[in-house]
This record gives structure tokens, sequence and C-alpha cells, in this order.
């Protein structure tokens, strides 16, 4: 294909991502740069005293939570997705497809909605709850909802989909006869699937962890549903400032601060691979 | 000396299907063992069988006498060249080369020196450092038996190895293949569907069809002395005809009704009776055209006919000869026809003659 070709062929995803997010992240950083208005909008000027009150103000604990939820929730997403892709891609194809969309029809349902649902289930008086207690598998009095743990649940449960279906598409295209030829040369089965099958599916790894990482970090609506006071994140405050205080600048720089945090390891990750791809030449 | 590798009234199913059936075949050290036959006739499956993917249904796999029939493939001192090659592309030539050794805990500095030596073996020294997908599919092929003989495996499976690549370099490779065996010694299991390269590669073929052994025998046994139809059609090109057994004479000699011939002599290796059904079967090669009527009498057999097509491929021809309803396919040197001068063309009348020796009478089985 010829490189013109090409550029033409990806226009109208450049635009896409020109509007939908170039444009609205740049007003977002810019907004951060404009000092604060008592009415809730933003003010006339430039200034750099937003972001040194966004600085000063303690978010650190907040940072340090988001960062270790997101990151808590994309290692157990990728752990739990890694043995359903790899049987996903070996069972017969009715079982797969069947399989397959009992993972995504959740989704069609509203994302409120079914975190209510979560809420419900882990009430004192909820089902999950109650079986559990008649189960003896946690005490009478135990509190389910509004902790960390409530908290690190629904999120898992919430983007499994976002790391089962990159790793997913990545171990069907593993050829399996790899594994049999591990085995033949001596690995056992879990050797095996740790020398061959994890290095075959790294892409795979790679995306899902992105996913499931970046859609975390901009969590507010799980914490503020099944979290208490204590497990706030960085969405949580940035909505409180926006819509509480209506403080624009302020919950843009803290916004401006996420997608950097965002942005930057995705950069990174996309460097690296470009190097691995030149070393490779293939 | 014969019971290296046994294998044992193995059958395996698949649902209905009996991909291998009641297989019995004795394998001896060193030996260079292929197993020929069509698509889907089990030979993958019994392959795999021997390196321990598949559990056998019935019957036993016996290693130098010890029973591996339910050994996991990492615990079998049996390693496997597979069809796709099965490289893993994340490591380079050298990492793959030494994937069993590192499975198997082998010192480092030892470890180099075997896959230093493997490489020279299949002269791939310059390409060490290469990822899979930088290679050729000689090469690839290379890699992947340079990864399976590291391990000096008891015995070496190979599953259709030269099938992915082209005419000259399959040539290329199974001269190569032959040199390694004569090199190493191991005991190669060679799959093929390709008779060619069985003849070429083997000691003793066993020709399989339809999940049974046709038969087992050396490749010239198997070509001059075909057992079955089948294996008579598999191997090599053939002309068949039916024949009636007239009478059975001494030292393997049969005479035969055949319609087109009269009643002409041939050999058999079967114990036939008279009146029994049977074919006559003679190679292409076997066949003489000649324009003058050759001398008849009792060993020598010859039909009439009319040269239908020719074709030329260089170092030999092929003619169709149609005799009556039949047709022949005959192929002969080209320079058979040094002293004539020319070669006959089409529509020339000529005959067609073969000595008793070279035709020979097989079993009227069921593939026809
Ligand atoms: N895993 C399987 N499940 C079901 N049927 C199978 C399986 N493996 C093989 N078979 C069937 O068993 C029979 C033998 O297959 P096999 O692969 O051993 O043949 P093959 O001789 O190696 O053929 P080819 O030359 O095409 O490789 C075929 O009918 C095939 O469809
Ligand atoms: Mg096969």
């Amino acid at each position: 294909m010829s490189r013109r070709r090409e550029t033409l062929l990806t226009l109208p995803s450049l635009a896409w991502m020109l509007v939908f997010f170039a444009i609205p992240a740049g007003l977002v950083v810019a907004m951060a740069f404009r000092p604060s208005d008592l009415r809730g909008g933003a003010g006339e000027g430039w200034t750099l005293e937003t972001l040194r009150t966004v600085a000063r103000a303690d978010y650190l604990p907040v940072v340090w939570r988001t960062v270790w939820m997101s990151a808590a929730t994309t290692a157990l997403c990728v752990t739990i997705a890694l043995p359903v892709a790899f049987h996903l891609v070996r069972v017969a194809e009715l079982w797969r497809r069947m399989l397959l969309l009992l993972i995504i029809v959740p989704f069609l349902t509203n994302f409120i909605i079914r975190v209510f649902a979560w809420k419900s289930l882990l009430h004192p008086e909820g089902l999950l709850t109650q079986a559990l207690v008649r189960g003896g598998v946690v005490a009478e009095d135990a509190l389910l909802l509004n902790n960390a743990g409530a908290v690190l649940l629904v999120l898992v449960y919430t983007h499994l989909p976002f790391a089962i279906l990159p790793l997913y598409a990545a171990a069907e295209k593993f050829e399996m006869p790899l594994l049999d030829a591990a085995r033949d040369l001596g690995a056992g089965p879990l050797r095996a699937l740790a020398g061959v099958w994890l290095p075959g599916v790294r892409r795979g790894i790679v995306s899902a962890c992105i996913m499931v990482f970046v859609c975390t970090l901009g969590q507010y609506v799980i914490p503020q549903f099944v979290g208490g006071p204590q497990d706030e994140m960085l969405g949580n405050k940035i909505t409180q400032r926006a819509f509480g205080d209506r403080n624009l600048p302020h919950a843009s720089a803290l916004a401006a601060c996420l997608l950097m945090a965002v942005l930057v390891p995705m950069l990174l990750t996309a460097l690296w691979r470009r190097a691995r791809g030149k070393e490779a030449v293939s | 000396m014969d019971d290296f590798l046994v294998i044992e009234k193995v059958t395996k199913r698949f649902g209905a299907v009996r991909a291998v059936d009641c297989i019995t075949l004795r394998i001896a050290c060193g030996e260079s063992f292929s197993l020929l036959g069509p698509s889907g006739c089990g030979k993958t499956t019994l392959l795999r069988m021997i390196a321990g993917f598949e559990r056998p249904d019935e019957g036993r796999i016996l290693l130098e006498g010890e029973d591996i029939t339910t050994l996991p493939p990492e615990r079998r001192p049996v390693n496997t060249v597979f069809q796709n090659y099965a490289l893993f592309p994340h490591l380079s030539v050298e990492e793959n080369i030494g994937f069993g050794l590192k499975m198997a805990g082998v010192e480092r500095g030892e470890a180099r020196q075997r896959v230093a030596r493997m490489l020279e073996l299949v002269k791939m020294q310059d390409q060490r450092a290469k990822r899979p997908a930088q290679l050729s599919g000689g090469q690839k092929q290379r890699v992947a038996i340079a990864r399976a003989l590291v391990n000096q495996p008891r015995v070496l499976l190979l599953d259709e190895p030269l099938a992915a690549l082209d005419l000259k370099l399959r040539q290329h490779m199974l001269g190569e293949l032959h040199a390694i065996h004569q090199e190493v010694g191991t005991t190669f299991i060679y799959v093929t569907h390709d008779q060619g390269e069985a003849i070429s590669l083997s000691d003793r073929i066993a020709v399989l069809n339809a999940g049974r052994v046709e038969q087992v025998d050396t490749p010239a046994r198997l070509y001059e002395a075909p057992g079955s139809h089948f294996v008579a059609a598999f191997v090599g090109d053939a002309n068949f005809l039916p024949a009636r057994v007239l009478e059975v004479r001494h030292e393997g000699y049969v005479r035969v009704a055949c319609e087109e011939l009269g009643n002409p002599l041939a050999c058999t290796a079967l114990p036939l009776s008279a009146g029994q059904q049977a074919r006559l079967m003679v190679r292409p090669e076997k066949l003489l055209i000649t324009r003058e009527r050759p001398e008849a009498g009792e060993r020598v057999n010859v039909w009439a006919g009319t040269i239908t097509d020719v074709t030329y491929f260089g170092a030999y021809l092929r003619f169709v000869v149609q005799a009556g309803e039949t047709a022949l396919l005959v192929q002969m040197a080209n320079n058979r026809f040094a002293s004539s001068g020319t070669v006959p063309g089409r529509g020339e009348r000529v005959y067609v003659s073969f000595h008793p020796e070279e035709a020979r009478v097989v079993a009227a089985d069921s593939q026809g």
C-alpha cells in the first residue's frame, strides 16, 4: 500500500481522535491555567494559581489509593482472564460462542444499574451477604459494603471483559502446536504454559493491562456507591471539585494530572513496542 | 534387535472413526522407518501416540522393553519434528535449540557446546541469533531437526517434515536428512504421504490404509513385490488389469487369464489358487515399446496397440498405449530409441511387451 493511501485511510480515525479526544483534552488542560470564578465557571486571563492550589492540597493519599486500586484491579483481572482466555480457545465452537456471549451480555445493561445490583447484593440484608452468613463464610455482623474490598470486587467485576477480550484475541492467534513442542522437549504442562504460552500472548497481556488500568484510574461511580469515605479515588475528587465546589479550573487541573498519568505510560509502551518491532524486523 | 520400539495392537478411536486400527509394528534400533499412506490414514495419530500426545484406546507401546504407553510426552526419550516446525517465535535459533536442554537442567557450558555442535550439524552457525520469523522454510526445517536431535532422543519422530517446502528444496533436504541419519544413527520414524520421500529415506516402510497396516517391507520389495493392489497403486505408478488365475506353477509363477492379453505368465508372492479373481500389475518402466513384434514365446507377453499420447520428461518419455479396451502407461528412457533414430509418435501402431518376472499378480481388494 502506498504511503499516501495509508494516510488517506487513517484520516477518518484521525478526525475522530481530534474532535473527541485531542480538542477536549486540550480544553481541559487549558482550563487548568484559568483562575477560578465564584460563579462556577472559569475567570478571564491565565494563571498558575490553580495548579499551585492543587499541588498544595493534600491529594497524595488519594493519588496513592487510586494507583494502588487500579494496579490491584489490573493484576486480578489479568490473573483471572489468562486461564479464561486459554480455555475459551480450546472449547468447542458452540461453547465458545455461548461463553463469549455470557461475558459480553451483562454490558448491555446499564453500568449504574449493575453497580446498584452489587450494592444490594453486598448490603447487610442483601442476598450475597445473607448467603455467606448462612454458609458460615463470614460473621453475622460482617460488613461487605462500603469498604475497599467492595470497591475492588466491583472494579474487578466491571473490568474483567476488558482483560478477557484482548487476551482471548491474542490466545486465538497462538499456535497450539507450540505447547506440544514444549512438552515434547521436556517441559511439564505448567512450564510449557509459562515458557511458551505466556510469551506468545504477551501483546494481549499488555493490551489487557492498559485497558483495565486506564479505565480503573478514572473510576468514580464505583467508589462512590460501594465504597466508604476512606475509599475515594481521584475521580471522586474531580467530580466533587466540578459539581460540588463548582471550581472548574481546579477540577481540570486534577483531570489533566490523571490524563498525563494515563498518557505517559501508554506513550512509553508504544515506543517500547516500536523499538521491539524494529529489533525483530518481521 | 528388532524389538527396540514395539507398537503392539494399538487402536485409537475418535468418536466413530478408528484413526488407528489395531496396528502392530516392530522397529529396530537405528532404523530409518517410514509410515506411508494417504491423507487421513492415521499416520499423525500413530506418531502422536508414540510421542505421548495421544493415549491409545487399546494396545501398548514399548521402548527398549519398557512400557511407555501412559508416560506424558515430557518424560519420553523421544523427540518430534513437527509438520509446521512449531519453532518458538519469541526465541532465537540458539535458544530454540537449547530449549530441551534447559528443561532437562543440562549445565550451561555443556548445553552451549551441544547447541553449537547441532548448529554445525545442520549448517546454521551463522544464523544462530536470528528469530524463526527471519528464516526461510528450509532453515526453519533445520532448526526444528536440530532442536529435536540435541536432546539425543532414542527415537526421532518426523511428521511430514518436508511437506511445506518446494520441490527443489525438498529434494535437497531429503539428502540432508539422509546424511544426518547416517551421522547420528538415531532411530527415525518418518511420516509422509509421498512415496518418493519414503523410498529414498527409509530402511523399511509401513504402508498404512484407513488405520491399518497394508504391508511392512523394504522400499525395493514394496515396489517390486507389492502384496496388495493398494500398495502397488500407492508406491509408484502401475498398470492394473483384471485377471483370473488359471494355473499356479512352481517358484511363484502363475498363469492368468487376462482379456486383452490372452493368458500371460506372471509372478506372485500370494498363495493363490486356480479360479481366483486377481489383478495383473505391471510398472510403466517394465514395459517395452517396439515397432516390430517381439518374438512371442513362453517368456514374453505382448500386446499390440496404438500410441494415444506421448509426454516428454527429459530423461524419459511417457506413453499411453491403447490396447483394445485398456490404456497402458509406459515409461521408457530416452536413449532406448537411440538405435532406431526416432521416437514413436502419436497414432503409431506399436507392440508393448514384458517378461513374466516383471509383472505381479496382486489380490483384487476393495480399493479399485
Ligand atoms: N483430534 C481429533 N479429533 C477427531 N478426529 C481426529 C482427530 N485427529 C485425527 N482425527 C481423525 O483421524 C483420522 C486420522 O487422522 P490423522 O491426522 O492421523 O491422519 P494422517 O494420516 O496424518 O493424514 P494427513 O496426511 O492428512 O496428515 C482422520 O479421519 C481424522 O479426521
Ligand atoms: Mg498428518
